[in-house]
């Protein structure tokens, strides 16, 4: 692969200057993998500081105190306080464990009822699979989000309203999760399912012992973006919650800045930070898995 | 062996997923087309059937319009913007830029953090007089501009937070489709001495169709379902500037209490949404001419 000629030269004359010193003349500088001149330099990390830019003004008023929430000094003095004061005025640790819960109750579920339906699309042929399998499909299409009229009614219906399990029982059967995992457990080699049958194990053992740990990088990619959705879920959890003791984090934090609030902007980045925080220092400290999870949720 | 298997076996194992994707994706689906030709009951008038006066009312009302023509021109303007950005993003990257991980972190966090709560700081941004936007027009002299309080502006300005959530997202697909392409390829394309352009335009672009189709697929179903930043920002305001069709529906159904209304809005939605699946499939099956 040709790289740029001089690592040092980072203007396009000077590399076009240094390509034509090269022995190879006619080998034009050029790799798309290659070391960036320094218009791309420059435009990266200009939209890089763009991009991070409300995260950055998000923790300079929250440690900040308020009168400096909107002046960008730079001896402005630093203060925890607001943080101190938002969890105060309202019940984020309540809102984080409703969160916890309420993740938690949604992945477990998805987990169970995708790995059935998964199996069963993948190892059995039956009549009536491609008329299941495109029931699973729609739901890629019409995702409960869109359907909150007719899903409320039920929730309240089941005497549901006001309680996490409310909130999450839409979302349990995924047909995300299921395509996902269907097309995991079809890579899996007949043999090993065979010779496992051939050891007397029957198709729940098998699913068990053979499929699920094979699939084991899946669960892991589901796992992350299944919890990252519904840690930022918004709409649905506004619509059934009406008390402290149901609300996410989410709908807390709107709450909140809604009508608590004003805008003391030192409180409401604090609280806003406060909301994000668990979920984005997850997602530094797992970045590469995190990211692999979109890629592999997103390729298949 | 599997087939040897009692038949009822795999309806076993599909049962609990298939009655809950039917319990809140199929059934609520059909209740809405039912529920669309029926008055909402209130107090004292039950429900009757009115036939088509739901959609007769629709096609009587400006909001509707609005928040339909707001919604289409909301993705018509973010997903090419998103799509382009994502594109140069990991094209960026792609590259051995310096700290290019950190960068990499830098697009790929709006993706991570809750619109709910970004919306917040960008809310803060756009507010007139003190937000950060006021301030380095002020400093420049440019003057103040109310940018969500105007019908103008605000939805561009809403459009501006969605973009800025999803392209680091798209990026993601687009790096990984990039890393995919052979090394061969750049070094073929850079003996024929092919520039940078010539070389995205004609080797990584088609190779990348796959991916566009994919992202472009998402982006459109989530112009139609992203409101978060909506309930925060502007509530569908200034004077119906910002209303997008979801947003309507929640309004209609939990702030109005006319879930018939909000059921005939939700069909129209619905509509939207199958043209997007009737795309999509035609275009996956057109999508084997690049594998």
């Amino acid at each position: 692969m040709t790289t740029s000629a001089n690592p040092s030269s980072a203007t396009g004359t000077s590399d076009a200057a240094a390509r034509a010193g090269k022995a190879s003349a006619s080998l034009p500088a050029f790799s798309p993998t290659g070391r960036a001149n320094l218009l791309d330099v420059t435009g990266a990390w200009l939209l890089g500081l763009l991009w991070l830019l409300p995260l950055l003004y998000g923790v300079w008023s929250a440690i900040h105190p308020s009168a400096y929430a909107t002046r960008f000094v730079l001896d402005a003095p630093l203060t925890l306080e607001n943080f101190v004061h938002a969890w105060q005025a309202a019940p984020f640790g309540r809102y984080l464990i409703n969160t916890f819960v309420l993740v938690t109750v949604i992945l477990v579920a998805q987990i169970v009822l995708a790995t059935l339906a998964a199996y069963a699309f993948a190892r059995f042929t039956f009549r009536g699979r491609e008329v299941a399998f495109m029931i699973v499909l729609v739901q890629l299409m019409v995702m409960p989000d869109v359907l909150i009229v007719e899903n409320y009614r039920t929730i309240a219906w089941l005497g549901l309203r006001d309680t996490i399990l409310g909130i999450a029982l839409p979302y349990f059967a995924s047909a995300f999760g299921i395509f996902l995992l269907r097309q995991a457990f079809k890579t899996v080699p007949r043999e090993l399912d065979d010779a496992a049958r051939v050891e007397g194990a029957n198709a729940w053992q098998v699913l068990w012992r053979v499929y699920v740990p094979l699939a084991r990088p899946v669960y892991v990619a589901y796992a992350l973006v299944s919890i990252s959705h519904h840690w930022n879920n918004f709409l649905w959890p506004l619509i059934v919650t009406n008390s402290v003791e149901t609300r996410p984090l989410t709908v807390g934090l709107q709450v909140f800045a809604a009508t608590d609030q004003g805008i003391d902007w030192s409180l409401i980045t604090a609280a806003t930070l406060m909301t994000a925080a668990p979920l984005f220092i997850a997602f530094l400290l797992f970045q590469r898995q995190f990211v692999q999870s979109f890629m592999r949720a997103g390729i298949r | 062996m599997n087939r040897s298997s009692a038949s009822w076996v795999p309806w076993l194992l599909l049962l609990p997923a298939l009655v809950l994707l039917v319990a809140f994706t199929h059934y609520p689906a059909a209740a809405t087309l039912w529920h669309s030709v029926f008055s909402t009951a209130r107090a004292g008038a039950s429900s009757v059937y009115v036939g088509p006066e739901n959609y007769q009312a629709l096609a009587d009302d400006p909001v509707f319009w609005q928040a339909l023509r707001n919604n289409l021109l909301f993705a018509l303007v973010t997903v090419p913007v998103a799509i382009v950005l994502s594109i140069v993003m990991a094209l960026w990257v792609h590259r051995q830029v310096p700290g290019r991980a950190l960068l990499r972190l830098a697009y790929f966090t709006p993706a991570i953090l809750p619109m709910i709560a970004v919306a917040n700081i960008w809310l803060f941004f756009y507010t007139p007089q003190y937000g950060l936007i006021a301030q380095i027009s002020q400093a420049f002299g440019w003057g103040d501009h109310n940018w969500l309080g105007q019908p103008g502006t605000a939805l561009p300005a809403l459009m501006v937070v969605t973009i800025w959530k999803e392209a680091g997202f798209f990026m993601i697909f687009y790096l990984a489709a990039l890393q995919q392409i052979s090394p061969t390829l750049a070094e073929a394309a850079a003996l024929e001495g092919a520039s940078r352009w010539q070389f995205f335009r004609r080797v990584q672009w088609p190779l990348l169709m796959p991916t566009t189709v994919f992202v472009v697929i998402n982006a459109v179903i989530n112009a139609f379902r992203l409101v978060d930043h909506v309930v925060v920002m502007t509530r569908g305001g200034p004077d119906n500037a910002t209303q997008l069709l979801l947003y309507y529906i929640y309004q209609v159904a939990f702030s109005f209490w006319d879930t018939s209304y909000a059921a005939a809005l939700t069909v129209v939605l619905l509509t939207l949404l199958a043209i997007v699946a009737f795309v999509k499939f035609r275009l996956l099956d057109s999508r084997t001419h690049y594998q």
